[in-house]
């Protein structure tokens, strides 16, 4: 005898609440996930948004014959602790290379001591009582405010907080990954070409590949040795330069592109090489001429995924001395350099308070950076992806 | 046992309305001739001990049930085979009097010489322009644009497709319907003015208009090429090939004109393949 439609939906409800039992389970997962994200967004807006703020204050400065020898001398005494130090000390060098100012006055906008800086984003600071009701009168007269901080863009890295900026260190990823690009993507790609497309299948070329999986799969800071030990010590790479934080992060990258590159060329029907076969073109024509063009979104995308993992990565840059204090910016591939997210290390260890705001600001700065590499990356695939 | 040429029964000299003989060199240039031929995918042997003749300007068509070695042995004649690591082949495959498995013989030259048209249409994703133009352009067959424009065109008239993409030579290859498509890869092939074109059934993947429009280009373009099919339809060898050829298991049990072959089987075998008993 067959069941009825009533008798089958009986046995079928314990199914069906298991089912729905499971679509919640992973959205509660789900929601998890995002909520921690949302957290930590929140939280690194918070506190790094106020790093792109400067407080500025408004001074006279007097290029008098006494300024010439100390800055202080300047300013009116009242201002001389509000203002930052870095001020104070370069009104002597103004002078010396333009003999002109002496004896003028100018009023402009100066840097604010670092302390001013965090009592008006009310931080706690090691202001007494008169001091900061002369910034609270200040502030009400207009002569301190809080302004965009361009310097923190434009600036190197300081030990004055106020004075610290990403510049140095934007300059330097951009420098690394120059390098690290010029030597993984080549040799990345003809690698991937090669054992996809020209290799046979035999043991050397399946232990190779199971070989350049598991690079994959090697914890960053090993490569950091590996740079340290092959290229600063055995071939006198300068360390702490975007060029040996360049090769190393190559070498980290090299697996990603390798892999991503033959995922791509793999995904090529095996059609089109029959055609191009066909016609007569030789194994390189048939790569150059047809595969390439075809895999070359897919390569592309592994490619800016690869760097921007190479882009957030410290633990190899510590070890071939990219954590290095930068004020002035990177000026070629082998002169001293950091990184942003060595940056943001260096400066999350300074105990200063102000440099908290500092830190993650950097990470602001870096996540914006890897957020619109991921998107390009996003765009390309969009852009040129085709279905045959 | 040895290999045997199988016996051929010429094709009828409309003039006679007898048989051509195997000394009437007019119609019967030999364009391929394979001897001993053997082949095998790692350890099985897909092909055993070949012999056949193939006829200058004439279609022949490879019949057969699925498995029996019919494709594999189209790829033997311009080593299409050598792409699958797991090959191995033995015995002469003879073109134009010279040995394409020898070791001097460029399979580049060879793919020059022999076009190939496979079972699915396979346009690059190229414009219809450069589907027809990469190949005469990589070959220094034409040095001027003018040349390539004019080639082009001969071939995409001959492959009967010109009135339909003369308009839109720079839209993609891959827009065209499948029939159409199909024919481009035909213009493909014959852009480059080889001897023989392979074609690995060709109209399988296509609609019945468009079949019959591929087997009318066949006809016609078997006064310029040689033209060796594959085919799963016995209908279609019938109405296209002057010679069929029917494989079973790896071999060639009977191979003839096609008109003898299709009336007067002479293996068990092959009548019991064309009377649909089995295939």
């Amino acid at each position: 005898m067959n069941d009825s439609f009533d008798q089958i939906s009986q046995q079928l409800k314990g199914r069906h609440r298991k089912s729905m039992r499971l679509k919640y389970y992973s959205m509660g997962a789900l929601a998890l996930a995002a909520a921690f994200l949302l957290i930590f967004f929140a939280d690194m807006l918070n506190k790094g948004l106020p790093a792109f703020k400067q407080a500025m204050i408004n001074v006279e400065i007097n290029y008098s014959e006494d300024a010439a020898k100390s800055g202080r001398a300047a300013v009116n005494r009242d201002f001389s602790t509000l203002i930052s130090r870095s001020v104070v000390r370069t009104i002597p060098l103004e002078m010396r290379n333009d003999p002109t100012l002496l004896g003028t006055t100018v009023q402009r906008w100066v840097l604010a001591s670092g302390e001013v800086d965090q009592y008006l984003k009310g931080n706690r600071v090691r202001l007494d009582d008169e001091e900061m009701e002369r910034i609270d009168r200040l502030v009400e007269t207009g002569k301190i405010e809080q302004q965009f901080n361009v310097g923190f863009f434009s600036r190197g890295d300081s030990k004055m907080a106020e004075l610290a900026g990403i510049m140095s260190a934007v300059v330097g990823t951009v420098m690394t990954m120059i390098v690290t690009l010029a030597i993984a993507f080549p040799i990345g790609v003809m690698t991937a070409i090669y054992l996809e497309e020209f290799a046979p299948d035999n043991r050397l070329t399946q232990l190779i590949e199971i070989n350049i999986n598991n690079l994959a799969a090697i914890p960053s800071i090993l490569f950091g040795l590996l740079g340290l030990a092959i290229f600063i010590n055995f071939f006198g790479v300068p360390r702490s330069t975007p060029l040996v934080g360049g090769m190393t992060l190559a070498l980290m990258t090299l697996p990603v592109i390798i892999i991503s590159t033959r995922t791509a060329l793999r995904s090529v029907p095996e059609s089109i090489r029959h055609a191009a076969f066909g016609v007569g073109c030789s194994r390189w024509q048939v790569v150059k001429d047809h595969v390439l063009p075809l895999a070359m979104p897919g390569i592309m995308t592994g490619s800016i995924i690869g760097l921007a993992q190479a882009m957030g990565e410290t633990a190899p840059l510590i070890i071939v001395g990219m954590v290095a204090f930068i004020p002035d910016v990177t000026a070629s591939f082998t002169e001293a350099a950091t990184v942003m997210p060595a940056q943001v290390f260096t400066w999350a260890n300074e105990p200063d308070h102000a440099f908290v705001e500092k830190t993650a600001g950097g990470i602001l700065v870096l996540l914006a950076v890897l957020i619109s590499l991921n998107a390009s990356a996003v765009l390309l695939r969009k852009k040129f992806e085709r279905r045959w | 046992m040895s290999a045997q040429m199988p016996d051929v029964t010429y094709k009828t000299n409309p003039d006679i309305g007898q048989p051509y003989t195997r000394n009437d060199k007019a119609c019967h240039d030999l364009s391929i001739r394979v001897r001993d031929l053997n082949l095998w995918y790692g350890k099985t042997q897909a092909l055993k001990d070949l012999n056949i003749d193939l006829f200058q300007k004439n279609v022949t068509a490879l019949i057969g049930p699925s498995g029996c070695g019919k494709s594999t042995f189209l790829r033997c004649l311009n080593r299409m085979n050598d792409l699958i690591p797991s090959v191995h082949t033995e015995g002469l495959v003879e073109i134009d009097g010279r040995d394409v498995n020898a070791a001097k013989m460029d399979e580049v030259a060879l793919r020059r010489r022999v076009g190939m048209v496979f079972q699915k249409p396979n346009p690059f994703p190229k414009s219809i322009y450069e589907n027809v133009a990469y190949a005469p352009r990589m070959h220094d067959l034409v040095s001027r644009k003018a040349e390539q424009d004019e080639l082009v065109e001969k071939a995409l008239r001959d492959a009967g497709l010109w009135n339909e993409v003369k308009d839109k030579l720079q839209e993609p290859g891959t827009s065209l319907s499948g029939g159409q498509q199909q024919r481009l890869c035909i213009a493909r092939a014959i852009a480059v003015q080889p001897d023989v074109i392979l074609m690995d059934e060709p109209t399988s993947a296509l609609d019945p208009i468009s079949t019959a429009t591929i087997e009318d280009l066949m006809d016609k373009l078997k006064e310029q090429f040689t033209i060796i099919t594959v085919t799963h339809n016995m209908q279609q060898a019938a109405r296209i090939a002057d010679y069929t050829a029917f494989f079973h298991l790896g071999e060639i049990i009977e191979y003839n004109d096609t008109k003898v072959m299709f009336s007067t089987p002479a293996q068990k075998k092959t009548e019991d393949y064309i009377s649909g008993r089995y295939g």
